[in-house]
């Protein structure tokens, strides 16, 4: 598998140094929205000159390369375990050639591996598809954005929320209130809504991956999403919370069913620097 | 350029600095300012603080001096080459995070200037008005940009114990752009920010439809 794992070595470079087109054009068009000469239009306008210098450059927009997350959909019959270990090479190979910041460190020694894997690290899905081809998804999200993230438990008194969507709007709202500037916003916001906390926190993160012009196909909640951004961004924490008119570029809500007896949310915080991209193979 | 909590412009240029800054330079800074840094400045995240603060490295352990420096919330990405280190990417990270070290760093270290993003609580705050010292705040996932402004890697210090991530590196930056969103006068800009979003927050979880 030598030419797969060169081109998730590929896939790896394309997602540290260049953002996905609709995050460029958000970010370029969020430029335009804020007040001439505000702190809001300055940083955005930084913003906006690193994304192209990266590029250029083929140098990592951000220093925090974050958690590799892959996504891996698989044909029937094609080993999950020897793609596992592709993706464990590309991504030793893609810490040195990119480069990538290496991530990875050991709770108990607190030593850095040094190449970006260790137990459970990077972050790998699979998931068995009916399709021909394999699709390699791959996210890179930085700590200071997933450290901004909630997990909440409804009902929760503290904010008002029941277990409806009203509620989940009130926890989203209360998450990016709290994250402040801390994440580096504008924010790309991932909300999943079930029964279990390790399936709303998949679910939530998952949602970071939809394009930014993609609306749900469940209308309550392609409501909700529209929505909240506009709460969002009359909260005023603005770019990189320095105030301003552009909090978040996009909100985007999953659900799976609920436990009669649970209703939890989780919501999942991707900063502007929103690095996903596909490989087909 | 940068403005205040409301995005309304100082329309002010950027105030050049030579670093390491004086105890004049740092109280003439007020909230609002937009400053480019020249000089050397030392690097320091999770690690460092925790170091600096549970073991309390007498100034000469560390092989170079950090009274009066920046310190500067970065874990950069580092390229070996034949001669030393290169910086790849070195936007800052949250600064938050040392929250509970960084006022008695400040103290202790003489530090003049803390850099990072998303700003710092009370504590450092108040240790700021103390001991003269501002917090720089420059822009997060701007690696490459800010990278561009690093012209050398003076010095490391811990880089085998700590790595290249957490280890306290010196470089020598050039026009580096920050914002001071909090000054050794007691203000504090995200204070504002969050108070005013706060204020919102409350409003939105009133209107129901």
């Amino acid at each position: 598998m030598l030419k797969l794992r060169d081109g998730v070595v590929e896939l790896y470079r394309k997602v540290a140094t260049s953002l996905p087109p609709d995050v460029e054009e958000a970010v370029r068009a969020a430029g335009i929205q804020e007040a001439e000469g505000s702190a809001a239009a300055s940083t955005l306008s930084v913003i906006t000159e690193n994304i192209r210098g990266a590029r250029e450059t083929f140098r990592p927009m951000c220093q925090d390369t974050g958690v590799p997350v892959f996504y891996v959909k698989v044909p029937v019959g094609l080993s999950h375990a020897e793609l596992k270990s592709t993706i464990l090479e590309a991504t030793r190979e893609a810490t040195q050639k990119v480069p990538l910041r290496p991530n990875a460190v050991d709770v108990i020694t607190e030593k850095n591996s040094g190449d970006n894997t260790g137990e459970g690290f990077p972050v790998i899905y699979f998931e068995e598809t009916a399709a021909g081809t394999l699709t390699i998804d791959l996210m890179l999200k930085g700590a200071g954005s997933e450290n901004a993230g909630q997990l909440y438990k409804l009902p929760l008194s503290e904010i008002g929320a029941q277990r409806d969507l009203e509620g989940v709007r009130r926890c989203v709202l209360d998450a990016v209130q709290k994250a402040q500037g801390k994440g580096c916003p504008p924010y790309i916001i991932g909300v999943g809504i079930g029964a279990t906390k390790d399936q709303v926190t998949r679910l939530a993160k998952e949602q970071l991956m939809r394009k930014l012009t993609d609306s749900s196909k469940i209308a309550e909640l392609a409501y909700l999403e529209q929505r909240l951004l506009g709460d969002i961004n009359s909260l005023g924490v603005g770019p990189m919370g320095l105030g301003g008119r552009t909090t978040a570029l996009g909100v985007k809500i999953g659900v799976n069913h609920r436990h009669p007896a649970s209703y939890f949310v989780d919501v999942s915080i991707g900063c502007w620097a929103m690095r996903r991209g596909r490989l087909i193979w | 350029m940068l403005g205040n909590a409301k995005g309304t412009a100082h329309m002010v240029g950027p105030r050049n600095l030579t670093l390491p800054l004086t105890a004049e330079d740092v109280l003439s800074l007020k909230t609002g300012d937009i400053v480019l840094l020249n000089g050397p400045l030392v690097t320091g995240r999770d690690k460092v603080h925790k170091y600096l603060v549970e073991k309390r490295p007498q100034k000469a352990d560390i092989p170079f001096e950090i009274a009066g420096s920046v310190l500067y919330h970065c874990g950069p990405i580092m390229r070996k080459t034949d001669t030393g280190f290169t910086v790849v990417a070195a936007g800052p990270t949250t600064s938050i995070r040392v929250e509970m070290y960084e006022a008695e760093v400040i103290r202790q270290y003489g530090l003049r200037g803390i850099m990072g993003k998303g700003g710092m609580g009370e504590q450092t705050l108040r240790a700021m008005q103390e001991a003269g010292c501002v917090y720089l705040h420059t822009i997060g996932g701007a690696a490459a940009y800010l990278a561009d402004r690093i012209q050398r890697t003076i010095d490391v210090w811990k880089l085998e114990e700590f790595g290249t991530t957490e280890a306290m590196w010196r470089f020598e930056v050039e026009s580096f752009p920050a914002i001071v969103t909090m000054d050794a006068h007691g203000n504090s800009m995200h204070k504002e920010i969050e108070q005013e979003s706060f204020r919102r927050f409350s409003e939105l979880l009133r209107s129901t439809q």
